[in-house]
């Protein structure tokens, strides 16, 4: 079992008319109970605010810097995410096909690192060459 | 590297050719991970080259390039036990079935899946993969062809083909991706990117025929890549008709390139030199579509292609027969090109002036820069006499191809055009 990402992005500044969220809020709702039955559901919720709610703090010399906004400027910011449990990418990509369904928005599906330190250390070193 | 298999003896290259494909994709059923078996299998040739020419060629090279490239996996498995955790864990990653280092009792036949190819075919084409990705795997396992040939042929830089392969395959590591046959319910959708990456293989061969030496016989590599998924998969229609296009397209080659190089078109083909193998193979093979009832896009295109080997000469083609298939063909993919050559058919059934009609009709910003759009419109506007306006179609068509054939046979078709229009 790997567990998965499922990242819903939504654009800056989009509106949604109520109509719709009471529906993606139903349809969200009836698919984490499909999930748990099927012991697929690990957690999920939305992000409070969009990219002006982020705040990036990183270490710089002994001391912190806080910059307000997000990590990386674009015209979307990441929105929720669900995270899933699954045998394999294609049964992570049936769950995300439900999700995009259901959130209405696209799904971007990334595999949680499952490795242990030697892995870690393998994956983040340069290719040879 | 051709297989020329002929009266001379089969060597290790010609073996390397045809069961590379087969010998990985067992490997990598076994052990779970693409790079582990590719390296497995490059050491059994390894050992292949230096034991068969002094004690002769076992009776099933596959079998024993499978079974010698297993007990070499093993032993590196066994020499590296520390990692042994580690490709346990490596070994979930497809659900591979055979227990890596246990069961070295499994005798070859039982390791020779027919099923390990399509499995591979599949984990090739897997959608998560863009599609310059999907070719590469597809050339590199299923075709065993090195990374620098699939970087040749697709004119791209070697570094960039070996990145596209490695992140490929990270990719197929990292995310999971299941090393299986789609379920029959998913199967249509599977299929899809597969039949296309086997189209667009032989098609940049087709489309290159004679743009340079130094490309790869894609269409060849294209052919026996079909022909695998047709014996692979005998109910899917759409396998079949893939095949049959590709033997029928592929049949017209001799005919296709003149002796200095320029590009003969259809109509102008010696059609004594088409090849009558392929093509009696060809038309079999959509005898038995046509028979099965369940038509495909790729179908309808071999039918064409039928209908056109039949004729001896251009002029005793059944358009008619070629128009009704572009009009199903259409009904299924409604995209710009193939309305575009289903108006080139009307021309042959209504004449000229109806079929420029139909081109113009067509004009968009998709067709707007495709050469073939403004190479039709030129020869119709040739065929009604109105030079001056084909003239510019074809220098339209000229500048939107940078294939050099394709430019040479424009450029010899603009200037016979402007001197008999003079005439």
């Amino acid at each position: 079992m790997t567990q998965y990402l499922l990242a819903l992005y939504m654009a800056d500044g989009e509106k949604v008319p109520e109509e719709q969220t009471r529906r993606v809020w139903a349809d969200v709702n009836a698919l984490i109970d499909r999930m748990t039955d099927a012991g697929a559901y690990v957690f999920k919720s939305g992000l409070d605010g969009g990219g002006e709610s982020a705040t990036v703090v990183r270490p710089s010399g002994g001391d912190f810097v806080m910059t307000d906004g997000p990590y990386t400027e674009t015209k979307e910011h990441l929105a929720g995410f669900w995270i899933v449990n699954a045998a394999d990418l294609d049964e992570a990509l049936e769950w995300a096909k439900l999700a995009a369904l259901a959130e209405q928005r696209p799904i971007e599906v990334r595999p949680f690192f499952g490795g242990d330190l030697d892995d870690a250390i393998q994956a983040n070193e340069p290719d040879p060459q | 590297m051709t297989a020329a298999i002929g009266a001379r003896a089969v060597t290790v290259e010609d073996v390397f050719r045809r069961e590379y494909g087969r010998c990985v994709a067992t490997l990598i059923r076994f052990l779970g991970d693409i790079d582990a078996a590719e390296e497995a299998v490059q050491d059994a040739f390894t050992v292949a080259t230096a034991r068969w020419p002094s004690d002769g060629q076992p009776p099933n090279p596959g079998a024993w390039i499978v079974t010698t490239a297993r007990n070499r996996a093993i032993d590196r498995l066994r020499r590296e036990s520390v990692r042994d955790e580690r490709h346990a864990q490596a070994h979930h990653l497809y659900g591979a079935a055979a227990d890596a280092a246990g069961d070295s009792a499994v005798t070859p036949q039982e390791e020779t899946v027919p099923d390990d190819r399509l499995r591979l075919i599949f984990t090739c084409c897997h959608p998560a993969l863009n599609q310059p990705a999907q070719v590469a795997l597809t050339l590199r396992l299923l075709g065993g062809l090195e990374t620098p040939e699939i970087a040749r042929a697709f004119m791209v830089p070697e570094a960039t083909m070996a990145q596209r392969l490695v992140r490929a395959k990270r990719k197929i590591r990292n995310t999971r991706l299941p090393y299986r046959v789609p379920a029959a319910a998913e199967l249509p959708a599977r299929l899809k990117p597969v039949l296309a990456v086997l189209y667009l293989i032989f098609n940049e061969g087709y489309a290159a025929t004679a743009g340079s030496l130094m490309r790869l016989d894609l269409c060849a590599e294209g052919i026996r890549l079909a022909r695998v998924l047709a014996e692979l998969m005998p109910g899917e229609p759409e396998a079949q008709g893939l095949l049959a296009l590709f033997l029928l397209l592929h049949a017209r080659s001799a005919a296709r390139v003149a002796a200095d190089g320029s590009l003969v078109q259809l109509a102008e083909q010696d059609r004594r030199l088409w090849d009558r193998t392929l093509t009696a193979e060809g038309q079999a093979i959509v005898r038995a579509c046509v028979q099965g009832g369940r038509p495909g896009p790729y179908q309808i295109q071999a039918a064409i292609s039928a209908v056109h080997s039949v004729a001896p000469t251009i002029d005793s083609t059944d358009w008619r027969a070629i128009l009704t298939l572009y009009d199903q063909l259409y009904a299924l993919t409604p995209t710009p090109v193939v309305a575009l050559n289903r108006a080139v058919a009307l021309a042959e059934v209504r004449g000229a002036a109806a079929g420029l009609a139909a081109v113009d009709e067509l004009r968009c910003s998709a067709l707007d820069t495709y050469y073939l759009f403004h190479a039709s419109r030129a020869d119709l506007l040739r065929r009604l006499g109105r030079t001056a306006e084909a003239a510019a179609a074809y220098a339209t068509a000229r500048a939107l191809t940078a294939n050099p054939v394709e430019q040479a046979f424009l450029d010899t078709r603009r200037a016979d055009t402007i001197r008999t229009g003079k005439a």
